[in-house]
């Protein structure tokens, strides 16, 4: 389901490396709906033994028939509303015939020229400016079994089977393997802002297969466009097309045709591989599912949903510049990651100036951020950077206090005479540590004397260093230059 | 004193409240007559379910000495094996599914078992619905309780020819383009296949989804509303199941004229090409019959007819193609394995083995009509005729109440007939096939005899008026005697059948 057209041949060939870079991508999005798309299973399969989130109906026994998740509808139609996207009033469901082991009924309940959602877009950064990258379509279906490929013979779990699936087809306009990058950080980000998904690509919740083509500069047809699959990040999504790109550039600076086919993402070889040509291609042989009737979705339903639309994205990023004042980078980096924008907002709300918070939550929070389930009070982060302000600790001394303050839960007031990273300002305090320093680095001593300005940073590191972050660092530099004059 | 295997469902019904039988009697007299005779006579049933059906007489037992008065409760009854039942091995007729046991029960399965009704077997039929004689079976033909050389018809022909055999009170057969309609009338028993979506589809194997619909055989129009009363209204399991309420369909049966009812006679359904001609003059007879009890006679045109057949032979392929692709052999049911073979030779030698010649053919019908580049030319234009098809009928309906016309263009014709000629096969359903196009309800009731043969009067009725349907096959039944003719299967006598039945 792409839009791409295949050329058949370059008539100019331009000069080598002057190519043009044509990116399509198709994201399988799962709904975070509770059941399965046309039974009553539990959708979180998560965690599940093989085979136990299954009944008759996601396992395609003879005589079943499907009745339609309303919630999976109502998902697919809230995320084409956030795509500020064409919703039809018809649209109905087709089955896409094939044969294979993962997939119980011989077809997949899917549409065809009948999406819930047509058209859509999103904005990404581009460099120094944003760029409107426009959707083709979003439409529903349902997801495969999953199989596992062991010696001598493969297994299959139908534990997926009938999980709701969002397929989002965007048009060829991504340039960039940065763009490819951006556009779906930001199709994550408007997904989990509408709860619909929790869109992780590592957890297949997110899947993406990406069209690549190149074309002479200049050149107003596309060029032969080749599939990638098995992307399973957003780093390998970058990767794959960065590896892509390279390898059709150097096939054609040879002189080569480039092959329609489908190729599939070596991760730990860095390369792609040839999965299937073209010529192998199926005949899905679509018609319409003749077991469920056409959706009407009625505009009253759709005037509903949109009611129930949250803040977007991008709405959110306009009004950290404007409110808060952030720079367009924090905004769109906060605004762009749910959990982030949450901590940001309330650690504001508890007081915090915001361009503060927001360079603790992007620099020292994030570093120690692996996932999601990092727990950080945002009163405890508003309380840091107030006692930063009051000078009640040093900067250095309060990213010292970070980890154990998500690790412990503890107030930062306690936890700094706790630690003891109170601030010294006393120069009295210091001078035992100035004194050692300067006698400790006598040739950044001499730097200083002979007039180098910097030497007294280095001078100043060390001071803290050796208290452990705990020195005020005007105080110590005062006492540093006193001594040394 | 009949034997109670002659008695109409209304018939036990006062028996078993008057306490005269109890539900196990009724049920073993049936048991014995099918273990006596079937075997050696129509073959009607591909599984006896004896242990379920002593079981489920007990239960209907008790709940008859609780006072429960459902209408159906201790009735015993057959099911086409293309019915799912829970623990009970159901084929489709099919060997690819020669031991398949579903882990649970079909919607119309569950509803009759609720009812209080008696499964007493499982009923032959064509593979997975696919015929007209259901000499498609995979596992052997069933023969016409009035001639045992001739065929039932199909594909509901176990389920008919049982209830002509006098082997059950009613059965359930399934419609997709006539199989209940065509197999009623050839085995002389009323046939009704209601609206499509009137009953739930949940649990019945599909063969064209657009098309099946689940439906009764008994052996009067009476006996048929009592059935359609339990099995009829919506399922939240079927999707294409009707939200309208379910009127009681023996409320319609009270009035017995037929005084100002406009009945259609489509010009298209009578002395045409390939209709014997005694068949073609009994329906015109039957409909002389209904103009002399008041009934308002008007010919119509029904004028895209002749396509129904074309237009049937791609849809009911094309769904069959995808419907059928999820038997593999390898979840379930027949599955060839040799040794070193394959995934992929799995499935080719299990479904070329499971198979029969029809649904092969079928299957590769369906999936060339659907296939890249002559999707335009087949399936979407059967679509468009379909629509054509029903755009027929609304404008007959606009000014008569129902058509009426023959079932079938023939009396049951000997096994091996049409075997070798798919085409004289499928021109059994020629009048059959539109009604099923355009979803509507419609009757065979018994309605003459050419040599010793039943004939089938069929009425079709608007979408959802079933009561119109079965008014008029009711005032048309209790005016004539076809109805009262037993076959000579229904006439042998079962010796210990006499007896008053075993002790309780």
């Amino acid at each position: 389901m792409t839009v791409q057209q295949h050329a058949q041949t370059h008539d100019s060939r331009p000069a080598t490396g002057d190519y043009e870079t044509v990116i399509g991508l198709e994201c399988h999005v799962q709904l975070a709906t509770q059941s399965k798309m046309f039974c009553g299973c539990a959708a979180d399969y998560a965690g599940a033994a093989p085979n136990t989130h299954v009944c008759p109906i996601c396992l395609g026994m003879p005589g079943v028939l499907p009745v339609m998740n309303r919630v999976a509808v109502e998902y697919t139609l809230l995320t084409g509303l956030a795509l500020s996207a064409d919703i039809p009033e018809a649209t109905k469901f087709d089955r896409k015939n094939y044969p294979y082991p993962d997939l119980v009924k011989g077809y997949q309940i899917s549409q065809y020229d009948l999406p819930l959602v047509k058209g859509g877009s999103v904005e990404i950064a581009s460099g120094p400016t944003t760029r409107r990258i426009h959707l083709e379509r979003v439409h529903l279906e349902e997801d495969t079994g999953k199989l596992t490929h062991i010696p001598g013979g493969s297994l299959v779990d139908f534990n997926r089977s009938g999980v709701p699936l969002m397929e989002m087809v965007s048009m060829p306009e991504i340039r960039t393997p940065g763009e490819a990058r951006g556009y779906l950080q930001k199709l994550r980000a408007i997904l989990r802002t509408l709860g619909v998904s929790d869109a992780d690509m590592e957890k297949g919740q997110l899947r993406c297969d990406v069209n690549v083509s190149l074309r002479p500069t200049g050149e107003a047809r596309l060029g032969t466009k080749v599939e990638v699959k098995n992307l399973n990040s957003f780093r390998s999504v970058q990767r794959a097309l960065e590896y892509e790109i390279q390898r059709q550039t150097e096939a054609l600076d040879r002189g080569e045709p480039i092959l329609q086919e489908t190729r599939g993402w070596l991760e730990d070889k860095g390369v792609t591989v040839t999965q299937r040509s073209k010529e192998e291609a199926h005949d899905y042989r679509y018609f319409p599912e003749p077991d469920l009737p056409p959706v009407f979705v009625e505009r009253a339903w759709l005037e509903q949903l949109r009611q129930r639309l949250p803040e977007l994205p991008d709405a959110r990023r306009t009004r950290y510049m404007q409110s808060f004042g952030l720079g367009a980078y924090d905004a769109d980096a906060l605004s762009t990651d749910l959990w982030a924008a949450r901590l940001f907002e309330d650690t504001v709300s508890a007081g915090a100036d915001p361009k503060k918070a927001a360079n603790w939550i992007q620099n020292d929070v994030a570093r120690l951020r692996v996932d999601s389930e990092l727990v950080l009070k945002a009163e405890h982060l508003a309380e840091l950077i107030r006692l930063v302000d009051e000078g009640a600790i040093g900067i250095s001394a309060a990213r010292q206090l970070l980890p154990p303050l998500i690790e412990t839960g503890k107030a930062p007031r306690a936890l700094v005479d706790e630690l003891g990273l109170a601030q010294v300002s006393d120069s009295a305090a210091l001078e035992d540590a100035v004194r050692g320093t300067i006698q400790a680095n006598p040739s950044a001593v001499t730097d200083y004397r002979a007039g180098k300005a910097t030497a007294i940073n280095f001078l100043k590191g060390q001071v803290m260093k050796s208290t452990r972050g705990k020195a005020n660092p005007a105080v110590a530099e005062e006492l540093l230059r006193k001594l040394l004059a | 004193m009949d034997p109670l295997t002659s008695r109409s469902i209304r018939e036990l019904r006062k028996l078993l409240d008057q306490r005269d039988v109890s539900a196990l009697e009724v049920a073993r007299a049936h048991l014995e007559r099918i273990e006596a005779l079937d075997e050696s006579t129509v073959r009607s049933l591909l599984t006896v379910t004896r242990d379920v059906a002593e079981e489920q007489a007990r239960r209907a037992d008790e709940r008859l000495a609780n006072g429960d008065t459902q209408p159906l409760l201790g009735i015993p009854m057959i099911l086409k094996d293309v019915l799912t039942t829970r623990g009970i091995r159901t084929t489709a007729g099919s060997k690819i599914l020669e031991n398949f046991v579903p882990i649970e029960d079909a919607t119309i399965t569950r509803r009759l078992a609720e009812a209080g009704t008696v499964l007493l077997g499982k009923a032959n039929m064509d593979e997975f619905a696919m015929g007209s004689s259901t000499e498609n079976s995979a596992y052997f033909p069933t023969r016409n309780p009035w001639d045992l050389d001739r065929v039932p018809g199909g594909s509901s022909g176990g389920s008919a020819a049982a209830v002509g055999a006098e082997f059950a009170p009613f059965a359930l057969g399934t419609d997709t383009g006539g199989s209940i309609r065509q197999p009623g009338a050839l085995c002389g028993v009323v046939g009704f296949k209601p609206t499509y979506g009137r009953v739930s589809r949940y649990g019945l194997i599909a063969f064209a989804s657009s098309l099946d619909q689940i439906g009764p055989f008994t052996r009067s129009v009476e006996d048929c509303a009592l059935v359609m009363n339990a099995i009829a209204g919506h399922d939240p399991c079927d999707s294409t199941s009707l939200q309208a309420s379910v009127p009681d369909y023996t409320a319609a049966l009270r009035e017995v004229s037929l005084k100002g009812v406009r009945l259609a006679l489509p010009r298209e359904y009578f002395s045409v090409e390939g209709m014997e001609p005694a068949v073609d003059a009994s329906v015109k007879a039957s409909i002389a019959h209904l103009e002399s009890l008041g009934a308002n006679l008007g010919e119509v045109s029904l004028p895209h007819t002749q396509y129904g057949l074309a237009t049937y032979y791609l849809i009911a392929p094309a769904e069959c193609s995808a419907n059928l692709a999820r038997y593999d052999g390898v979840k379930y049911g027949l599955s060839v394995r040799e040794p070193g073979a394959g995934l992929w030779d799995v499935y080719e030698r299990s479904r070329g083995a499971g198979f029969g010649r029809e649904v092969k053919r079928r299957i590769i019908l369906g999936t060339y009509a659907l296939s890249s580049g002559y999707y335009d030319a087949y399936y979407l234009k059967a679509q468009k005729v379909r629509t054509l098809i029903k755009q027929d009928f609304d404008a007959v309906f606009e000014k008569f109440d129902a058509v009426v016309g023959p079932t079938s263009p023939n009396v049951a014709f000997p096994l091996g007939a049409k075997t070798q000629d798919p085409l004289a096969m499928y021109l059994n359903d020629l009048f059959t096939i539109p009604t099923s196009l355009a979803g509507l309800p419609g009757v065979s009731v018994p309605a003459g005899m050419v040599d010793g043969l039943p004939v089938g009067l069929q009425i079709i009725g608007k979408a959802l008026d079933e009561s119109t349907v079965l008014r008029i096959a009711h005032a048309f039944e209790q005016s004539t005697e076809w109805h009262k003719l037993r076959s000579p299967v229904a006439q042998r006598v079962v010796s210990r059948e006499s007896r008053a039945g075993s002790p309780i």
